[in-house]
Formats: C-alpha cells, sequence, structure tokens
C-alpha cells in the first residue's frame, strides 16, 4: 500500500539518509557564498513543497482537482500579516498566528468542500477556480468601508518570526559561521518541511489515505466498502487548506510584505503544475515538482542572458520571455512523454501501463 | 421474524417515483430473488436497501431494527454489504489490494488475511491474478472480484446487483455456482437480476417488479411455473 516502504526495506538507505541531511544542512551557506538571492529562492521553493505537499492531498490522494489552492495560501498570510504589524497595531507571536491561519484555513477548506461535494472533474475544478478568485477578489476590496485587507496596496512591515529576544530577520554570527536572515528561515522552514513530510507519509498509511485512495478510484464503491464520503471528502479539503494556511503565514514573516497579487490564479496553476510534474499521489515526486519549477525558472533568469551575450554579442530576446517560452516547452514535453510525473505514485504507473496494453 | 423486512418503500428521483410502495421480506439463511425488466426499479430498491438513496417513504427493518435512511457506511458495519450494478471495482488497484478495501470496517488483521484466503479458495481465479490491476480483469473476473470483496467485509445479508450483466454464459454459470456456495455458507442474499432463469433456478422464493411496483411473489419453482412469467421473462 505505501509509498514509503522501500525506507524500511532497503539497507544503506540511513547512509543515504545521512548524506541528504548534510547537504542540507550546508546549502545554505553554500547557496550564501553564490549569493543571498538564492537562498532566498530555495525558502520559496520550500514554502512551494509545502504547498504542494498540501494540495496533492486533495488532488493527488483523493482525486479532486482544485484550482483554487492558492486562495488557503492568501488565508494563512493575510491572518498573519493583520496579526503581526502596524496595520492594526497588532504583534501576535507567531505561534499563536500559525495555529488561527491553518485553522482559519481549514475552514475556508469546509466551506469549499461543502456546497462541492457531488462535483467531480470539470465541475468541481472550475467551482474551486470560481473560489480562489472570489478570495483574491476580497482581498483586493475588502478595505472600505472598513480597511481590513488594506486593498491593492497590501500589507507591509510584518513582523518576522521572533522568539523572545531572537528574531528570525536580523543575521548572527555563531562559531565564525554568519547566520543571515534568510538562513535561519531556511532552516525553520526546513524543519517545518520534515514534519509535514512525516504527516503525510503517515495520513497516506493510514485509514483515512486508503479512504481517499478508494474515493478517487470510485466513489460509489467507496461508499460501499463502508467509507463515509462526504466526510472523508471534506477532510482532505481542510487537511490540504490547513498546510496551505500555515505555509501562507510563514510567507507573509519571510517577505514583510503581502499584496493580493501574490494570490492569483496563475499561482494555483503553478503548485498544481508542481504537484502533476512532479508525480501526482506521490510524496516524494510532489516535492521534486515543486523544487525543479522553482529552481529552473529562476537558474534561467540568470543564465539566460549571459548565454544570448556571449553567443550573438547582445540581448536578443528577453530573459523572461525565454523562461515562459521554455517552462511552457518542458511541460509538453513532459505531458507527452511522462504525463504521470517525474517520480510517479504506483497507482499512476499503473494506470499507464494497463492503457499501454 | 425475517432478516430484512420492507413495507411501503418507495424512492423517488425528483419528483419522479422509481419505486412505488412496495412490501419485501427476506429471512435469514434464505436466497431471494428480485426480477424484472430494465427500468422496473429493482436497482434503486437496492440502492435504497443499502443506504445508497433515501427513500420517500416506508419502513425498511433489518435485524430487529429500523434502518430506513440509515447510509450506507453504517449499515455495511451491520453486516449489509452491496455488490453494486456494473461492478465498481477499483480499476487501478491490484486484485488483493481490492479485496482488502473491501475489509475497510475492520481492523481484525488475522481475521481479514483468513477471510483473504477463504476469497481466494471461492475464487481460485483471483488468486491466480491477486497482483493483477483490477482494470485488466476479464468482466467475469472483476465480478468475482467484487462479489469478493464484499465477502471481506463478512456480510450478514449480501445485496447482488445484476451479477449476470453483460457477462458470457459460461462466466454466468460459473458466477452463480459461487453465489449458491456463498449461500450454503449462511449468508442471506437478495439477488437481483434480468436473467429470470437464472435466478429463479438458485433462489428458493422470488418477487416480481414491473414499473416500480412488486406484482408477483411466490416461492421460486411456482413462479417458474407461472404462466404469467413464462410468457413476461422466460420468453414462452
Amino acid at each position: 500500500m505505501s509509498e514509503s516502504s522501500w525506507f524500511r526495506t532497503k539497507p544503506g538507505i540511513f547512509t543515504g539518509i545521512a548524506i541528504i541531511a548534510a547537504v542540507l544542512l550546508i546549502l545554505p551557506f553554500m547557496l550564501a557564498s553564490v549569493g543571498t538571492a538564492w537562498v532566498r529562492i530555495t525558502n520559496l521553493a520550500i514554502l512551494f513543497a509545502l504547498l504542494s505537499l498540501g494540495l496533492n492531498i486533495v488532488v493527488g490522494f483523493a482525486g479532486l482537482l482544485d484550482l483554487g489552492y492558492i486562495a488557503f495560501y492568501g488565508v494563512g498570510a493575510y491572518t498573519y500579516a493583520l496579526l503581526a504589524s502596524p496595520h492594526f497595531n497588532l504583534h501576535l507571536p507567531f505561534w499563536v498566528i500559525l495555529p488561527i491561519g491553518a485553522l482559519l484555513a481549514c475552514i475556508f477548506g469546509v466551506m469549499l468542500g461543502a456546497p462541492t461535494l457531488k462535483l467531480r472533474g470539470d465541475y468541481l475544478a472550475i467551482v474551486t477556480l470560481g473560489f480562489g478568485e472570489i478570495v483574491r477578489i476580497f482581498l483586493n476590496n475588502l478595505s472600505q468601508p472598513f480597511n481590513i485587507t488594506n486593498g491593492p496596496q497590501g500589507v507591509s512591515r510584518i513582523d518576522p518570526f521572533t522568539v523572545g529576544s531572537f528574531s528570525f530577520s536580523k543575521p548572527e554570527t555563531l562559531a565564525g559561521l554568519v547566520f543571515s536572515g534568510p538562513i535561519k528561515y531556511y532552516y525553520l522552514l526546513l524543519l517545518v518541511l520534515l514534519v509535514v513530510i512525516v504527516v503525510n507519509v503517515r495520513l497516506q498509511d493510514s485509514r483515512i489515505g486508503r479512504a481517499w485512495v478508494a474515493i478517487r478510484e470510485d466513489e460509489i464503491a467507496a461508499q460501499a466498502m463502508g467509507i463515509n464520503t462526504r466526510n472523508v471528502k471534506l477532510l482532505a479539503f481542510a487537511m490540504g487548506a490547513s498546510f496551505g494556511g500555515i505555509a501562507g503565514g510563514m510567507f507573509s514573516a519571510i517577505q514583510g510584505f503581502i499584496s493580493p497579487e501574490s494570490f492569483v490564479l496563475v499561482e494555483s496553476i503553478m503548485v498544481l503544475a508542481m504537484v502533476v510534474l512532479g508525480g501526482m499521489g506521490n510524496i516524494w515526486g510532489v516535492i521534486l515538482g515543486a523544487i525543479l519549477l522553482s529552481f529552473v525558472p529562476e537558474i534561467l533568469r540568470y543564465t539566460v542572458e549571459p548565454f544570448q551575450k556571449a553567443v550573438f554579442g547582445k540581448m536578443l530576446v528577453e530573459p523572461e520571455v525565454i523562461r515562459m517560452l521554455l517552462f511552457g516547452l518542458a511541460l509538453v514535453l513532459m505531458m507527452l512523454y511522462r504525463p504521470a510525473g517525474l517520480w510517479p505514485s504506483r497507482t499512476r504507473r499503473r494506470e499507464l501501463a494497463s492503457r499501454d496494453k | 421474524m425475517s432478516l430484512l423486512s420492507v413495507r411501503g418503500l418507495k424512492v423517488a428521483y425528483g419528483g419522479i417515483e422509481a419505486v412505488r410502495g412496495i412490501d419485501l421480506d427476506v429471512e435469514a439463511g434464505e436466497l431471494v430473488a428480485l426480477i424484472g425488466a430494465n427500468g422496473a426499479g429493482k436497482t434503486t430498491t437496492l440502492k435504497a436497501l443499502a443506504g445508497m438513496l433515501r427513500p420517500a417513504a416506508g419502513t425498511v427493518r433489518y435485524a430487529d431494527s429500523d434502518i430506513t435512511g440509515v447510509a450506507s457506511h453504517r449499515l455495511i458495519r451491520q453486516g449489509v454489504a452491496l455488490v453494486p450494478e456494473g461492478r465498481g471495482v477499483f480499476a487501478r488497484l491490484t486484485v488483493q489490494e481490492n479485496l482488502q478495501m473491501g475489509a475497510y470496517i475492520r481492523d481484525d488483521r488475522p481475521a481479514i488475511a483468513q477471510d483473504l484466503d477463504k476469497v481466494f479458495g471461492l475464487f481460485p481465479r483471483l488468486h491466480e491474478r491477486r497482483a493483477q490491476v483490477a482494470g485488466t480483469l476479464s468482466g467475469g473476473e472483476q465480478q468475482m472480484l467484487a462479489i469478493g470483496r464484499a465477502m471481506m467485509s463478512r456480510p450478514k445479508l449480501l445485496l447482488l446487483d445484476e451479477p449476470s450483466m453483460g457477462l458470457a454464459p459460461l462466466m454466468v454459470q460459473k458466477i452463480f455456482e459461487v453465489v449458491h456456495s456463498i449461500a450454503a455458507q449462511g449468508v442471506t442474499i437478495l439477488l437481483v437480476e434480468q436473467n429470470a432463469l437464472l435466478a429463479l433456478e438458485a433462489a428458493s422464493r422470488g418477487y416480481v417488479m414491473e414499473s416500480g411496483a412488486i406484482t408477483l411473489s411466490d416461492s421460486a419453482p411456482a413462479l417458474l411455473a407461472s404462466p404469467q412469467v413464462r410468457q413476461a421473462y422466460l420468453g414462452e
């Protein structure tokens, strides 16, 4: 049943894990020597990995196509921003706000899930798409008659995470190493990612995980197996949304500034692309997808310009244009040659195998 | 006291009544057939009994308690299992995973493993194909799998919807042999079929359904002998 069984069965896996852990620990310093921007990009990549894992619960495990997922990220981000910024002059600590943000996102998840229980596929996609837009438009317009979200200007000067006098935004030197703000956040994000991965692996192997698989495969049959399809679907929405809410709160604190523009439809599509490209339903595939789709465009941003100058002596095409062109090409090629994703889950692989016959 | 007793059951889709107040009894250990033409309301009746549809009126009593309108995920815990029309196997899961899903409501692992062996004993074909993806099985094998999966919940009352649908005659025969042996194990079966001859040969009693109402009910041999049934359903 589990994707993680190789975890226990393959010997020498511990050496592998130790090497990966060591690389992950020194990674930010290596990146910082290239430029702090790369640490920030890595942090964003981890945030997207968190989002992808959340969306994977809804789309990958339970098979419910959600095109408005970024709304939950927005709810979490705005919850943090409004409760920890000069906007309302509230400065609650992050360990209070993050659970509130997760809970609010969870409630929004149920609000989206409850009316869409009978919808599937395209129809569900359309409703979720609308839901995502509604949330964004609310964020954009809730500056009148009472200024709640500060409209399109967004919320700025958001508090960083602090524990006592320890702030995640200030650089610190420890044993000759400079721990800049982004590096501190990197370690925090890595920790959160680890926790979310563990939760996801446990969920996948659990009764709930099996119920999600059953619903994804055949809802009527799932019902006949004794699965309370209504509750189990709502749970998928709620859990996926909660992860989105937590990621949103962290995004808010790391960026220090948010506006509705961060929560547009394209972002939902991006997270979905990460899930699909990486391998729907497979935790490791989804993380791979998030990392690739976060990094490759950035790498292109930094290489396209020098490359053109070296080859043609001048800039022919804007980096941004090339970036989107290559990105689109990569997605088309993927769907042609690896439609189940780079690192597919077992059931997705099987589906393709049975189609080939 | 019957295991299942239905009184005045009405089921409607929107405003249209598909089942218009039927009475039906199944005694413990019996194999009862519900026959009728396409669109007579047989599947709708079965779905309502399994808790997949909410009745518009009437009562359903099962094992001395009122189960009218009780949802399927609760009913299966009381021993009512439905094998849905058109099989509904989990196409991308293996045969074995399908069967394990059938035991979703149970957590007694050793007993589940025993029952798995039992089902494989009942359907040696499924044992041969246990690692195969269910979607690649033949129609008959999928029907076997659907029945085997329902058995994994240890039902007291098995609701079988059109097990012969779309299957080759040889396969139909095999399926009915298994239905017999399940009945012989003491499982009560309510069998819905369009294939009246097969169903009545297997059952001890039968009901004939027409446009949402039960028009005849008798012992199976009597129904087989009745001119009405012979003319309408056996093509004579």
